[in-house]
């Protein structure tokens, strides 16, 4: 009886799991396998407003389901990538693109790093230079070695 | 001077990180500025909620400043929202409409009879559609719409008293400076 029972819940768990998941991301009539795959592919460079660190494919918010209508309808009504995007940059601002362009608000975004790293060149140019003047001063710093660094001795 | 150098580069990470903390309470994180925000509000035409038959677009509402308030039976923090408007909405010198957001008729009715109707006008989008086109992710919404149909100031989540006094009415008041 026990183990019946148990097999019972069990089972009903696995149905109901299966339901939710069935719930979550709901089939949509796609014209055929390479729109699908176009679908999946650009609601996955989208980042859901709501739910803001999942993308519009994977997020179960309602309005995220909206707009994967909204973008299948335009999909069928033939319309490109870029111009779903800028329907919805124009509606949601650049927030909704995982990858942001680079704008005058976006150029630290895309510069920093750079920046970062020219100014740890600097930072290691200037030590070398005063690691090098204060070898030239020191007793035991032989005459071969040149108090001029050219870089190349590290 | 040089022994005192990782202290100031120490202290110079505390100030970026202090800086960090303070500049992250002092916006909300979620909100998303709109890029509507100063551009003329989306065309749209929505039946009423009390009569169905009748719709009000757009052009409309033309010639006078509104607030389009989004809001909606199932969402929460609109019922945290709703005294305020009920309070400060007759003293904001704009009318008021309501925006009912993916909402049954039904319930929309039914929480407005609970709650109380603070709105002049109430306007419903039960397919979401519209809310689309103003930018809408998450009720309670507000946008402040002049007389020429222009978005001219935008809230994202429960209007509060602080913000009411702080933003909403600033916006206003230069709102009516502009238009005499």
């Amino acid at each position: 009886m026990r183990p019946g029972l148990l097999r019972v819940i069990f089972m009903a768990l696995l149905w109901f799991g299966g339901v939710v998941h069935a719930q979550a991301i709901e089939p949509m009539p796609f014209a055929n396998h390479a729109q699908e795959l176009r679908f999946q592919h650009l609601t996955q460079q989208l980042r859901c407003p709501m739910c803001q660190n999942e993308t519009l494919a994977d997020s179960n918010a309602p309005i995220a389901r909206d707009l994967r209508n909204q973008i299948f309808q335009m999909m069928q009504q033939g319309r490109s990538d870029d111009e779903i995007k800028q329907y919805l940059v124009a509606r949601y601002s650049n927030f909704v693109l995982y990858d942001p362009p680079l704008t005058s608000g976006t150029w630290l975004l895309w510069f920093g790093p750079l920046l970062i790293l020219l100014g740890g060149a600097g930072a290691v140019l200037v030590v070398i230079r005063k690691r090098n003047r204060g070898a030239a001063v020191a007793p035991e710093a032989s005459t071969d070695h040149a108090p001029t660094d050219h870089g190349d001795d590290w | 001077m040089n022994r005192l150098l990782p202290f100031f580069g120490f202290m110079l990470l505390v100030v970026l990180f202090g800086f960090g903390i303070w500049w992250n309470t002092q916006h909300d994180q979620n909100a998303i500025p709109s890029p509507l925000l100063n551009k003329p509000a989306p065309a749209f035409n929505l039946p009423k909620l009390y009569e169905p038959a009748q719709t009000v677009s757009k052009a409309d509402l033309l010639g006078q400043p509104y607030l389009l308030n989004v809001f909606a039976s199932w969402c929460i923090e609109c019922g945290a929202e709703h005294p305020v408007l009920e309070a400060e909405g007759p003293g904001l010198g704009v009318q008021l409409v309501g925006y009912n957001y993916k909402d049954a008729p039904a319930d929309a009715k039914r929480w407005l009879a609970e709650h109380g109707n603070p709105y002049n006008l109430l306007i419903a989008d039960e397919p979401g559609n519209t809310a689309i086109d103003f930018g809408v992710y998450g009720a309670p919404e507000s946008f402040l719409i002049d007389a020429k149909g222009v978005i001219r100031y935008k809230h994202i989540g429960p209007l509060t008293p602080d913000v009411v006094a702080k933003e909403l009415k600033p916006a206003i008041a230069a709102m009516q400076k502009e238009v005499p």
